[in-house]
């Protein structure tokens, strides 16, 4: 894909001295839109690979009994499933759209550290390489195959694996390097470039989102780092951290990694409420509601996010005053997002909507964000997830969140922002049947699993009692038929990339404002040569 | 736009459904007070997420029914309410927020969290769970019982070579037996990694950690047999671990409990006398299939590199025990008998008995085309047993 | 691209492309590929490692000299130079939450998990260690793998280190007043002891981990006594290694003459990292030696 986009992204302003053309543009490129589209299209494909992973996972679920794999080979599926979705899709797609847009929204020449910015994009592809190579090694006989630990690496049965751990341990540092410099290039630039005039409370509202995510990151990140190296020397070095022989507590890994884990699920999803109102207020041909309101709302997100973590092991046996504790902080998180609830709502309200893709996306995440938060209420509380814990309600609620919340929220921002970067405007048809599609079969996919979840049924097992039959039946046929449809978003991007598709006017979307529709589409080489004045 | 909202109806259409008490559709029959505690609270809470949900929704799709450019809508200029109606729109709202959270939701949580964890009031009889790769193990401390409880499904039906029969991978040999209408303290610990016992109709899921104890307590209301599993992941049998508990009337479980004494003290018994070939491989092939088979496969090829051969093992091939006669490192009864740190590898001096140790150690020597042709007295690890101690 | 500023239009320098970051990934991937292979007994792993402390070398030298001369050719003004101090205190952030981690850990053992164990027998009727009693902290674990060993007292070698230290955050910041008011010998000299103090504490450290292993049984398995105590001063003891390394760099420059009142980022940058390990090992003091 990279020559293909090589046309589309330097179509504008052959640039000077020092330039390489081909591949090696893209090893050593400085520029934020190039790493923006590396980011992009990696993330693009990592969502291929571990959709494919989790299919597979999904046939082996259609039916009762062991089909298609052994056990290990199951919990080393969904494990790294996760990672590779949460670490290597969903987040970098988000910095894609940091790199892309934040110069172009505050009006700076590119981003603060340019070298640092390249280097955070190639310790992806080693680090993902990190976490899959185990599964063919496993075939030459090294090892037996990736992390079985799930994503959690939950001590000691993380202490007890094989090498497959200690690939992801190292896959997870490499991955954290890359986010900690991602997060400080953007923090920095977001101080330190905005065109002048810009204050900070004209930031615009995706900005925002970011900058609460980067310090979540920068906060977060080297927490679990800490924890996995202390697996680390607990697996190798005779340390004792996790092991009551020595002193230590399996809990201790628990709370480590939550404390990571929680705001993690915040990291995921501000940059997606930062980017709704934007599409919300270009649709419904209205200025944003609730500006200030929104912003509050996510500092206060951030703050909370890194109190709460413990709500994910209550089965653990924590005393009741801990229990008391997490249940009514997590609950408080409720308010803030109801806050941006209410602005989204607000600003669609008597506005003058119209529906293309991404406003279909902005709703579709609305509604169906909407149930993963009302789950995530409901599971906080300590009594009732004794029942849900660790079934396939949490399953459901979280990929309500994930999926929906996170990947739908990336897809809007894919479809709003296309016009802009590759100067083409996408497909409308093909992207409403990849709405619909997408939405009807994710529902068809985990609306069952709520109900599987209610019922009893244990996640993260291969083969599972009769009872449970229909029901996961039902959401293997939905997985497939969701996955398959992503192959026409892929397809809508790839034609956008080639140049089919009708020229977009720099204002690609009748009601769009802000610094970045002001730029042609797509934009110049450096974006903003000189800083426009914002008044 | 009719389509979303048919669909956003549909989506509604199936929250509501959570909260009927038919299982199918929500948590099986509660079979103890907290059960039904926290299936109250699961469905109080249903109902006040789906009228959330329906009420923020339904000013949306009005919104986006009404407020539309194809109807020629032209958009209103506000971006926020402003002085004392901005203070309305935030605290108003807040109130509510809070009371749901709070007052609604939060109140009877507390109530249910107290009940839950307390154990120890009125507690009428212990119970101690250990958690096992993969199987648990039950002990009445006051009674001295103790046994293992393993899953019972025959691998056929797992590998689809059979029909899958009703309680299809919930059901054991052993089940653990409770009397109804006691308040009965359930200690959970583990011995290798962290496990979590669960039995759905109970209303309770403790993890049980290793080096740790945890606890957590039942009062079953109905004589019955109710089925559960674990619920943390365990490794390659966390799919295979059930749990399933026997509830059955006072007299009936006095009984049993005299029964199952007997039995035990039998199997002790076992130890005293000398055994022949004969009898140990015959013993140790059904202790095979129970125990070992799952990793170390039925023909004794392993799993490798996690999982062993012991066909043509190097343990299982070479000494019994060290020259001192005590089980030397690495000698096919210490690896037997103490496990192998930081692997799957338990000590099953933990989990069998002096005869079923003997056998099933004798039975590796001579199968699987090992053929050292020796053998093991279960009255030396009695005695073995002793001198650890 | 034009690298300086056009009169009256400020203009953000922006890098040419450069191979060194892609190169720098692939060395860090080899490196975790060796120390993979290598810890879990796989032949090749060492030389992976060579290989990518070789390539990490190379990027070093490549990536630096290239920002030097950059500087030097005053291709940064007070904009770029903002870039890089917001970018130093927010990698120093992130530093303060990695040592957050192991600090975490440490209270969780002495507060949490270590009282747990000794009060099972009280809190359930029932405990796994029956002869397991004694003090909360220091500890080395109820289980087989406890072992016998001495805790490193605070008033020996850690205080004097303590004062080492914090004599070298003075002696840096004297160094840094000699930059600013152009006094060269105050520069080089206050520098020049610094560095000599980092080195000397280094010394110290690695003198108290040999006694520790030697004499007084404490090693990395003494449960989570050990654990904790040398991962945490072993990774301050990393920090410092580095702040010393790059005191040395910074020193060589000041020899050559690179900075100036106005323009020493690099000098400040190295000035708050050493003042950053500087407050880590208070913290390691209190806790980890002395309380
Ligand atoms: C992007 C990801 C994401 C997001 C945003 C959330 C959001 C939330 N999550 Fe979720 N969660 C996960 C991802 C996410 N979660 C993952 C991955 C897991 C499982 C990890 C694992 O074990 O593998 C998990 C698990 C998980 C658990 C542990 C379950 C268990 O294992 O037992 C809990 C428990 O409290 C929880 C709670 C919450 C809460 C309270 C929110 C809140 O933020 C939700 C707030 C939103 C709303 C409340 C809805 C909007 C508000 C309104 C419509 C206004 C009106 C509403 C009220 C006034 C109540 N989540
Ligand atoms: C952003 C995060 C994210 C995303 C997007 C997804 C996406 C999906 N997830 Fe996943 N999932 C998690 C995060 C995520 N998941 C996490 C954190 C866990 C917990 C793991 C654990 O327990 O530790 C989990 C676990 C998990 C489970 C539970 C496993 C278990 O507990 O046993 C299941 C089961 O159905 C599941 C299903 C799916 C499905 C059907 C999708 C679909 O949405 C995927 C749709 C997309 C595709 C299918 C891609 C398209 C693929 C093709 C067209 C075919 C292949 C083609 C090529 C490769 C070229 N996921
Ligand atoms: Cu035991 Cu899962
Ligand atoms: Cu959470």
């Amino acid at each position: 894909m990279n020559t293909a986009t090589t046309t589309t992204a330097n179509g504008h302003a052959p640039h000077g001295d020092g330039h390489y053309g081909g591949a090696l543009r893209w090893l050593t490129t400085t520029n934020h839109k190039d790493i923006g589209t590396m980011y992009l299209t990696f993330a693009l494909i990592m969502f291929f690979v571990g959709g494919a992973m989790i299919l597979a996972v999904r046939a082996e679920l259609f039916q009762p009994g062991l089909q298609l794999m052994q056990p290990e080979f199951f919990n080393q599926l969904i494990g790294v499933h996760a990672l590779v979705m949460i670490f290597a899709a969903l987040m970098p797609a988000a910095t894609g759209f940091a790199n892309w847009q934040i110069p172009l929204m505050i009006g700076a020449p590119d981003m603060a550290l340019p070298r640092l910015n390249n280097w955070g994009f190639w310790l992806l592809p080693p680090a993902a390489i990190l976490l899959t190579l185990p599964f063919p090694l496993a075939l030459l006989g090294i090892g037996d195959g990736a992390i079985a630990t799930g994503w959690t690496f939950y001590a000691p049965l993380s202490v007890q694996g094989g090498i497959g751990v200690d690939f992801a341990i190292f896959a997870v540092h490499i991955l954290g390097i890359s986010s900690i410099l991602g997060s400080i290039n953007i923090i920095v630039t977001i101080f330190n470039l905005r065109a002048p005039g810009m204050t900070m409370m004209k930031l615009p509202l995706f900005c925002w989102g970011w900058l609460i995510t980067a310090f979540l990151l920068i906060a977060t990140i080297p927490v679990l780092a800490g924890a996995v190296t202390m697996l680390l020397t607990d697996r190798h070095f005779g340390t004792h951290f996790f092991n009551a022989a020595g002193g230590g507590d399996p809990i201790l890994f628990q709370h480590l990694f939550w404390f990571f884990g929680h705001p993690e699920v915040y990291i995921l999803l501000l940059p997606v409420w930062g980017l709704m109102p934007h599409v919300l207020a270009t649709f419904s041909r209205k200025s944003v509601y609730g500006y200030k309101g929104q912003v509050y709302g996510f500092v206060a997100i951030g703050l909370l996010s890194v109190v709460v973590w413990a709500h994910h092991f209550f089965t653990a046996g924590l005393p009741v005053p801990a229990l008391l504790y997490f249940m009514y902080s997590t609950m408080s998180i409720s308010l803030p997002l109801a806050v941006l609830f209410f602005c989204w709502i607000a600003t669609m309200w008597r506005g003058s909507m119209s529906f293309e893709t991404p406003m279909l996306f902005a709703v579709g995440f609305i509604v169906l964000f909407g149930i993963a938060g009302l789950t995530g209420l409901v599971l906080a509380d300590v009594a009732a997830d004794a029942q849900y814990h660790h079934s396939y309600f949490v399953v459901a609620h979280f990929h309500y969140a994930l999926f929906a919340g996170g990947i739908m929220g990336v897809m809007t921002g894919v479809y709003y922002w296309l016009p802009k970067w590759t100067g083409r405007m996408y497909s409308e048809t093909l992207g409403k049947w990849h709405f619909w599609l997408t939405v009807l079969s994710f529902n068809l996919t985990f609306m069952p699993q709520f109900f599987l979840g209610l019922a009893g049924m244990p996640r993260r097992i291969p083969d599972y009692a009769l009872q449970f039959a229909e029901f996961n039946a039902i959401s293997t046929v939905g997985a497939f038929i969701l996955g398959i449809s992503q192959l026409l978003f892929a397809w809508n991007i790839i034609q956008c990339v080639r140049g089919r598709g009708a020229p977009a006017a720099s204002r690609a979307w009748e009601g769009a404002t802000g610094l970045e529709w002001e730029l042609s589409s797509p934009p110049p080489h450096h974006s903003w040569e000189v800083q426009p004045r914002v008044k | 736009m009719k389509r979303p909202v048919s669909l956003l109806t549909a989506l509604s259409a199936c929250l509501p459904l959570t909260a009927r008490a038919d299982y199918r559709w929500s948590f099986p029959e509660p079979a103890t007070p907290i059960a039904r505690d926290t299936l109250a609270i699961h469905n109080e809470f249903m109902l006040i997420i789906t009228v959330l949900f329906v009420v923020v929704f339904a000013i949306m799709i009005y919104s986006m029914a009404r407020h539309r450019k194809s109807l020629g809508h032209e958009p209103a200029q506000f971006s926020g309410p402003r002085g004392r109606l901005q203070w309305f729109w935030v605290l108003v709202p807040f109130a509510i927020l809070l009371f749901i959270d709070f007052v609604l939701m939060g109140i009877p949580a507390f109530h249910a969290v107290i009940e839950m964890e307390d154990t120890r009031t009125r507690a009428d009889m212990v119970v101690k769970v250990t958690g096992y790769q993969w199987k648990w193990q039950y002990e009445y401390p006051d009674d001295g019982i103790k046994f293992m409880s393993n899953l019972a499904t025959p691998p056929e039906q797992i590998g689809n070579a059979a029909p899958k029969g009703e309680h299809y991978l919930l059901e054991v040999d052993n089940p653990l037996v409770l009397p109804v209408g006691r308040k009965v303290r359930v200690l959970l610990t583990s011995t290798d990694v962290i496990h979590t016992w669960w039995v759905p109709q109970f209303g309770v899921k403790r993890d049980a950690i290793p080096g740790f104890i945890r606890e957590t307590w039942v009062r079953i209301e109905q004589p019955g047999i109710y089925r559960g599993q674990c619920a943390e992941l365990c490794g390659k049998g966390h799919g295979f671990m059930p749990v399933v508990v026997k509830a059955v009337s006072e007299p009936e479980y006095l009984a049993w409990r005299d029964a199952k004494k007997s039995e035990l003290a039998q199997a002790a018994s076992g130890s005293d006398r000398v055994w022949s070939k004969d009898e140990l491989l015959a013993q140790g092939k059904e202790v095979y299939a129970q125990q070992c088979a799952v990793c170390h496969q039925p023909e004794g090829q392993g799993l490798p590199p996690a999982f062993p051969a012991l066909a043509g093992s190097k343990v299982v091939n070479g000494p019994l025990l060290g020259m001192d006669g005590r089980p030397a490192a690495g000698s096919h009864v210490d690896r037997v008998m103490n496990g192998k740190e930081g692997t799957a590898m338990q000590a099953f001096k933990n989990t069998l008995t002096d005869v079923e140790l003997a056998a099933v150690i004798t039975h590796e020597r001579n199968s699987f085309g090992n053929r050292m042709g020796d053998m093991i007295q279960p009255a030396q690890i009695k005695a073995l047993r002793q001198e650890a101690k | 691209m034009s690298t300086h500023s056009a009169p009256g239009t400020p203009h953000y320098y922006v890098p040419r492309p450069t191979h060194y970051p892609v190169t720098l990934s692939g060395a860090l991937f080899l490196l975790a590929l060796g120390f993979i292979l290598k810890i879990n007994a796989y032949a090749p792993g060492p030389w992976f490692m060579l290989a990518a402390a070789a390539l990490i070398l190379y990027v070093l030298f490549g990536w630096f000299g290239a920002i030097i001369r950059e500087s030097a050719t005053r291709a940064y003004g007070d904009w770029e130079d903002r870039s890089f101090r917001h970018g130093m205190v927010w990698f120093i952030a992130s530093e303060v939450a990695f040592f957050a981690a192991f600090f975490g850990a440490l209270f969780y053992v002495r507060i949490i998990s270590v009282p747990d164990l000794l009060s099972l027998l009280d809190s359930h009727g029932w405990t796994l260690y029956p002869e397991y009693q004694g003090l909360s902290w220091p500890q080395s674990g109820a289980g087989p793998k406890a072992m016998e060993f001495t805790p490193m007292g605070a008033w020996g070698i850690p205080a004097l280190n303590t004062a080492l230290l914090l004599s070298s955050g003075a002696t840096v910041t004297w160094a840094h007043w000699g930059l600013l008011r152009d006094n060269r010998r105050q520069l080089i000299l206050g520098l020049a002891l610094t560095i000599l103090l980092g080195f000397s504490f280094l010394g110290f450290q690695a003198w108290e981990y040999h006694h520790a292993y030697s004499e007084l049984g404490l090693t990395l398995g003494a449960g989570v006594y050990g654990a904790t105590f040398f991962m945490l001063t072993g990774f301050h003891g990393f920090h410092v290694t580095l702040g010393a390394i790059m005191l040395t760099v910074i020193f060589i420059r000041c020899l050559k003459g690179h900075f100036d009142a106005g323009n020493h980022f690099a000098f400040e940058g190295v000035a708050w990292y050493w003042h950053f390990v500087d407050v880590v090992w208070l913290l390691l003091f209190v806790f980890v030696y002395w309380l």
